[in-house]
């Protein structure tokens, strides 16, 4: 499989906040890849800087081997890189039809875009009923399946989330990693989770990373990690 | 009722400068929440714009319709010109610092621009050039309202629902709708903020050139301090209509001219600011976001 993402020796501050300390990691084409981690261990800070929303001061990030790092998020994202970000970040004051309209900014394919947005209507059929209400009415689960769909819009080759099951119902945490690995499957799309939640996201993802104060400690296929001896207690509460 | 209607009419006239004015402040605190102190030195900036045009088309012979509408293209090319360059040299470079940061610099371009065109052009007043004509119709009518003022009025009009279609259906509408809700979000799908964030200097000062030009015409002079005193009305007016929201500066400079134009004339002309500032604290203290703001107490 070609290698779509690598960082290389990524450091990444906030002002004079370190918050990325040398981070390497790579995903390849179609894969699932998970990184987890405690709270503050800088795994959004990962996806932002991946989305050059927060820029490596130095270090490299390739896609498809091209350096991306000095890029604006706005070239990012038409690479086919898009994130749905930690507490979703939904467009309150759009309809749920609008912050999908928004997934699809970049793309000028009108035929292209009503088909995938039929096509998120049908992942996500609550969606469709709540078509006309505001983004910001919604209940959590609703604005979760709301950012994935919108990220679905931009018809992304690499899709990155954080912590999607925040918060949730697990009933709905369920439905929601179930549409993420039909993506996957259906699409071809390469997914990076990043979870607090590390039994799940091990249990869905090829391969996982797992991170302590902004540096990577441990990594390896998603069924090795679940059986180290260090994860379990650490982040399985085993 | 004759006296009412001159009133009205006036407070309409007010209102609709003090509309065009408020709306530069509203849309830039919209997007990146910064109170633009410099907005009302671009209405002045226009207006000088629109005298040294006039002059200049008036010397050469052209003829009166055609000398208000080159002006007004001139001042709104020009006022925008100075507002895509304060927002790239004064508030860009402070994105992400302290909030005081860029507002001091907000200040401090307002006094540098002010006594630019002091020290560039004159501290006096200077008589600006009628440039509206006489409408037959209205001398007909005994005339309450002076073609100046209808056509002020028009064009305010003309400016908010050609903006409001332009923020509700156009694509660059719709960015500046998202980057107003979540600055993040809008980058994260694709939208270039940078040019948002410019296009809506340029679209604001084209409106504050408008203004200025017009009321400068129908005042018959300016100089160089008449920005302070529309952009602080202005800036009432789109705090009494909750800043942030467009329909919200258009009601509330409509609602701050009206106020002003009845006190003046029924109670006194030395109360006029009194009562503008009256309305604005009883409405912040009934309805702290503005009359159509919305109640917002933390910033995700
Ligand atoms: N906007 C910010 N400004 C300053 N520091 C930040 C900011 N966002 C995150 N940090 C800091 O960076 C570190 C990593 O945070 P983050 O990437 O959000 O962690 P995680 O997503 O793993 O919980 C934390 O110490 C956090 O306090
Ligand atoms: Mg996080």
């Amino acid at each position: 499989m070609p290698r779509i993402m690598e960082l290389k020796s990524v450091n990444s501050f906030y002002g004079n906040i370190q918050a990325l300390y040398d981070v390497n990691l790579y995903i390849d084409q179609g894969e699932i890849i998970t990184l987890i981690g405690a709270n503050g261990a800088g795994k959004s800070t990962t996806l932002m800087t991946v989305c050059g929303v927060v820029q490596a001061r130095d270090g490299d990030v390739l896609y498809r081997d091209e350096p991306i790092t000095r890029m604006s998020p706005n070239k990012i994202v038409a690479q086919g890189i898009c994130q749905v970000p930690e507490g979703r970040l939904i467009f309150p004051e759009l309809t749920v039809q609008e912050n999908l309209d928004m997934g699809a900014f970049l793309r000028k394919d009108k035929d292209g875009i009503k088909r995938d947005m039929e096509y998120c209507y049908d992942l996500f059929p609550i969606l469709a009923q709540r078509r006309t209400q505001q983004g910001g009415t919604l209940s959590g689960g609703e604005q979760q399946m709301l950012a994935i769909g919108r990220a679905l819009m931009s018809r992304p080759k690499l899709l990155l989330l954080d912590e999607p099951s925040m918060g949730l119902a697990p009933l709905v945490v369920k439905q929601i990693f179930e549409i993420i690995k039909k993506v996957n499957a259906e699409n071809n799309t390469t997914i990076f989770l990043v979870e607090q939640n590390a039994n799940l996201a091990l249990k869905i993802g090829d391969r996982g990373y797992v991170m302590e104060n902004g540096r990577i400690v441990l990594t390896g296929t998603c069924d090795k990690l679940l059986a180290d001896e260090q994860v379990k207690k650490a982040y399985l509460g085993l | 009722m004759e006296y009412f209607l001159e009133l009205l009419l006036g407070g309409l006239t007010r209102g609709s400068i003090y509309a065009l004015i408020a709306l530069g402040y509203t849309m830039v605190y919209g997007i990146i929440e910064l109170i633009n102190f410099a907005h009302g030195e671009i209405y002045m900036i226009g207006a000088f714009t629109g005298l040294i045009v006039a002059g200049l088309l008036t010397m050469l012979g052209f003829p009166g319709a055609s000398i208000l509408a080159i002006a007004l293209v001139c001042a709104i090319v020009w006022a925008a010109a100075y507002g895509y360059t304060i927002e790239k040299i004064a508030y860009k470079p402070l994105r992400g610092a302290p909030r005081l940061s860029p507002l001091i610099s907000a200040i401090g371009m307002s006094i540098f621009l002010q006594n630019y065109v002091m020290l560039s052009q004159t501290s006096d007043f200077l008589p600006f050039p009628e440039l509206i004509p006489e409408f037959e119709f209205l001398k007909a009518n005994n005339s309450i309202m002076s073609s100046s003022e209808l056509v002020i009025v028009i064009v305010t009009i003309l400016s908010c629902v050609g903006l409001s279609l332009f923020i509700k259906f156009t694509k660059l509408g719709k960015a500046m709708r998202a980057t107003a809700q979540n600055r993040t979000m809008a980058m994260l799908v694709g939208i270039n903020v940078d040019m948002v964030i410019s296009a809506t200097f340029i679209i604001g000062s084209s409106l504050a050139a408008v203004g200025g030009v017009l009321i400068a015409s129908h005042v018959g002079q300016i100089n160089y301090y008449i920005g302070f005193i529309a952009g602080i009305k202005a800036f009432t007016a789109a705090v009494l209509g909750g800043i942030g929201s467009i329909p919200g500066a258009m009601l509330g400079a409509l609602v701050l001219g009206l106020t002003e134009a009845f006190a003046t004339g029924y109670v006194s002309s030395d109360y006029e600011d009194v009562f503008a500032f009256c309305l604005l604290v009883l409405i912040l203290i009934f309805r702290p976001a503005g009359i159509m703001g919305k109640e917002k107490t933390q910033k995700v």
